[in-house]
Order: C-alpha cells, then structure tokens, then sequence
C-alpha cells in the first residue's frame, strides 16, 4: 500500500510543474462558461417574472452551470486516457508487467493526484467566479443531499476514470484512439448533462439515458444537491451508479489482461 | 541568425505564383499523409459531425424552451450555428494544426529549417498542413445553412451573398490572427499550446447570438477580441437582420487592424528564437 502512496506524491508534484497550464485552462473554461449563464439570462429575461423552464428557475438554472463546473474540476479525467494510450504505444507498460506493481492502481493514483493538483489550481479562480454570482447560489436541497452528493461524487470519478482507461485500452489494438475518444466524450458532453440539465429533454428521451452509463458520469451528483433526484431515487441513482462503476472496472481488466496477450513491447 | 532577412515579402514579379506553386506542394503531401490513414479520415469527419450535430440538438433544447433569444428565432440561430461552423471548418482545414504545431516547433528546434528555406516563414509555419476532413464538414454545414435559410424564406441578393462571404473570410482572418499570436507566445513559454487551446474555447462564443450578452462582456468580445462579430454579422447581412452599416465596418476594421498587430508580434516573437539544443 506504502508503494502508492508514493506514486500520488510523485503524481502531485509532477502535475504541479504545468500548473500554469492548469491556471490558464481554468481561466479560459469561465469565458463560455459566462456566456453560457448569459444566454440563459437573456433568455429567462424575456420570460415573466419567476418563471421556470424544465422545472429550473433562473437561479437554479445558473447554478446548475456553476456545480456542473465544479464537479467537472473535482472529477473529470484529464490526460489520463491520453497518457496510458501512449505509455501502451510506446512500450512503457512493460516495467510494470515485471514490477510488483498494479498498473490500474498506478494509474489511478496518478488521477487522483493530478485531481488534487488541478483543484489546487483552480478552486481560488472558481471560488472567485462563484462568488460573483453568489446571488444564484442555492444551498443542498436536503439534509439528505449532502452526504449523498459527495458519495455520488466520488463514484462519478472513479466511472470517469475507469471508462477513459477502459477506452484506452484499444490502443493495444489500434495505433490512433483519439477519435474514439472525441466520439465518447462527444455523447458523454451531452448525455451527461454537462451542456444543459437532462431534465429539459423530452421525457422519453431523458428517461431512455439513464440506461447509459452517461448521466452517471456528471448528471446524477449535480441532481442529488440540487433536489432534483430526492428520497428514494437518490438510493437508486446512487446504486445505478456503483452499477456502473462495477461494469467498467470488470471491463477495464478483462480489456487489460486480452490486451496483454496481443502485446508485443514495441521498443520497451 | 538575423531573423530580418526572413521577414521580406517576395516582391519580385514571379513571387506570386511561386507561393502557389510551394502551395500547391503542400497540399500534394498533406492528401498523401491524409490518405494513408483513410479509416482515421472518415471518422475524423464523423466525429466533426457529431460535435456540430450536438450544437444544433442544443438549439433545439434551447427553443423547446422558448421561442426568441432577444430577436433572434430558431432558424436564425440555426444559420449562425451552420455559419459559425463553416467558418471554424474553413478555419481548421487551413490553420488550427499549424497554429496549434508552432509551439512543437519551438520546443524541438525544427523552426531552424524552416527559418533557413529562401520563403516568408510565417508563410510556411501558417500553412504545411491542410486539414482535409475538415472540407467535408465546411460542406456539411453549408447545407445546413441553406436549409436554414429555406426556412426563413431568405432570397438574398448577390449584393448580400457577396458580402456574406466577404465577410466570412474577414472573420476568418480575424480567428487566423488572433490565434497565430496566442500561438507565438511559445517564443517565452515554450508550453503555449495550452493558451492556443483555450482560444479554442472562444469558438464556443463565436456561434451565440450577439444578443445574449451584455455589458462589459460583449464590449470585450465585440470590439478587443471580435470574436462575437465573425459569425454574427455575416448571417445578419443574410438575414436582413442589421441595424446598422457599422457592424460590418467595425468588423473589417478590427480585421484589419488584429492582423496588422499579429505580423508585428510575430516579427517582434520570433526574435527571441534561440532554437533548441540539436
């Protein structure tokens, strides 16, 4: 166990060398982010008074756009599938087939410690956006919805992390994976809330998501704190998304041990 | 290295025509790389489409909701959401993996050959590599467009079809500035694909109506960084939607004026080259 808690040491502050980057990015992230909240302004401008669309009012709708920001921080993988992709290319895993080491757990170390030194980065910019928009802010809808919403925020990281390692796997398998990335992350920024709340989607449509690993990924956290997912469906949610959690690892390792079969250690 | 004796413009009467036959030469090799990789071509294309197919399902979302965003109406959106695309498209095809390369470049000291070739060398950082896939989805979304302006019952004029593509390329050029400077900012940092990234983001702003913002926000992205006057004007010479002749001219003018910063800065940039160890 000592042997990874080194790895996240050495993961803090191999990540903290691009924190300029990582400032730049969080600062860059706010500008669509503001124009998003402003469109949705103008458009609840020109409703009445009080009204509400899908169920949001105006500040519930800006805030949702705000936690959707913060989960992302606290959750989102950020170069993880990239980095295992390249070290499978180019022949880095092998050290790890000799060392007793696990590779998953290694990488997930590494998620974990880049998390730790993204938040570090970007909470003071983000605690200062918010607090500009401090009028919106709406507390957790219930007493219940704290508690869950951190433990629902915990399985959306590791998910996120278990699917992008689980797609990373294909680089066993094909030299570029990028677009299958880019394919995944195109249906996972829609379905997963983080383009528009899933409640103003049709219903039909909006139920036939969940039985996508996608809402998983983003939606669910942010719905439980705001109340949108309450009572007893927090339970199920929460469940579906262990579900989930479960599903990817077990891919994630039957992926790994079929690929470590076809390995060839080009130039390890 | 003087570097001022890589900045001339070919002024010689042959110097035209000379550039599009190194051009033409960079095109050749760019279809050879891309049609090595056919499978990755189709679906780079197809992963294009899925991004501006989630912008549109977007604006449906947004107009299930309501039915004007400030005086703009569904298909309006659409067709700016069509002309940002296109523009962006035309854009990657041309220059975004050239902008986006530049930092490379600098890192691995490669900038040496090209600054030692007997051509403009922002001519050949700004365009080695043409993006083929990118064509088919500028393609894609000018049907969109046309479908767009289907619905609302445009019949634009050839006076107004002109200066919509007039005004696309000024946009066009105003993107191609602005990012190149960002982009030579990895004369002091090195890591500055980063910064090219982020104006990425701006993209993002780049398709909302002009009307959904406010403030010192939109004096921002109108007049210092026009990004929200590229696509926005153009569809609203389409659409008859112009309030007044000096949305166009502010639009030029900044399009003239950032290109003219971004030269500069480059020239001022590359004077830091100290290359790299080789």
């Amino acid at each position: 166990m000592k042997k990874y808690w080194h790895v996240i040491g050495i993961g803090i502050q191999n990540n903290l060398t691009y924190r300029v980057n990582y400032l730049a990015r969080t600062l860059f992230s706010f500008i669509p982010l503001f124009a998003m909240l402003s469109l949705w302004r103008t458009i609840y401008a020109g409703k009445e008074q009080g009204s509400a669309l899908g169920g949001y009012t105006q500040a519930q709708m800006i805030f949702y756009y705000l936690l959707v920001a913060v989960v992302d921080v606290l959750t989102a993988v950020n170069e993880d599938d990239w980095q295992i992709a390249a070290d499978i290319r180019e022949g880095n895993i092998s050290q790890f087939l000799l060392k007793p080491i696990d590779y998953l757990w290694y990488r997930l170390c590494l998620f974990f410690s880049g998390r730790i030194a993204f938040i570090a980065m970007a909470s003071v910019p983000l605690a200062v956006f918010i607090f500009c928009f401090r009028d919106y802010v709406v507390w957790p809808a219930g007493g219940a919805a704290l508690p869950a919403f951190v433990i629902s925020l915990v399985l959306t990281a590791l998910l996120q992390f278990f699917i992008s390692y689980t797609m990373a796997m294909l680089a066993f398998w094909m030299l570029e994976i990028s677009t299958f990335i880019f394919i995944l992350f195109a249906f996972e920024y829609l379905a997963s809330g983080h383009l528009f709340p899933l409640d103003l989607l049709p219903p039909v449509i909006g139920h036939a998501l969940f039985f996508t690993p996608f809402p998983s990924m983003l939606y669910v956290p942010v719905a439980i704190y705001m109340g949108k997912i309450a009572g007893a469906a927090i339970w199920f949610r929460l469940l579906g998304q262990l579900l989930w959690l479960l599903l990817a690892y077990a891919l994630a390792r039957f992926a790994w041990r079929r690929g470590i079969k076809k390995y060839a250690a080009f130039g390890g | 290295m003087s570097p001022k004796s890589e900045i001339q413009s070919p002024k010689s009467k042959d110097g035209v025509t000379r550039y599009l036959a190194i051009y033409a030469a960079l095109w050749k090799t760019s279809v050879t790389r891309e049609m090595s990789f056919k499978g990755n071509f189709l679906l780079w294309i197809l992963v294009e489409l899925l991004w501006f197919g989630l912008q549109l399902a977007f604006v449906g979302v947004i107009f299930s909701q309501t039915t004007t965003v400030g005086t703009w109406t569904v298909w309006q959106v659409v067709l700016l959401t069509g002309t940002s695309s296109f523009i962006q498209q035309i854009y990657q095809a041309f220059f975004l993996v050239n902008c986006t390369n530049l930092s490379e470049l600098v890192r691995t000291g490669k900038m040496d050959f090209l600054l030692l070739l007997p051509v403009n060398t922002r001519f050949l950082v700004s365009t080695r590599q043409v993006d083929l896939p990118s064509f088919a989805n500028a393609a894609f979304a000018v049907g969109v467009m046309t479908y767009a302006a289907g619905k609302l019952h445009l019949h634009p004029t050839v006076a107004q079809l002109f200066g919509f593509g007039a005004l696309c390329v000024i946009g066009l050029l105003v993107h191609y500035s602005l990012m190149f400077m960002l982009a030579s900012v990895s004369f002091w940092t090195v890591r500055a694909q980063g910064i090219v990234w982020g104006y990425y983001s701006l993209f993002n702003i780049a398709r909302m109506p002009d009307e959904a913002f406010h403030g010192v926000f939109k004096a921002v992205f109108t007049f210092a960084l026009p990004v929200l006057l590229v696509s926005n004007v153009p569809v609203r010479v389409l659409a008859d939607k112009l309030t007044s002749p000096a949305a166009w001219l502010v639009l030029i003018g900044l399009g003239v004026i950032w290109a003219l910063i971004s030269e500069w800065f480059w020239r001022f940039s590359i004077r830091r080259y100290t290359s790299a160890s080789t």
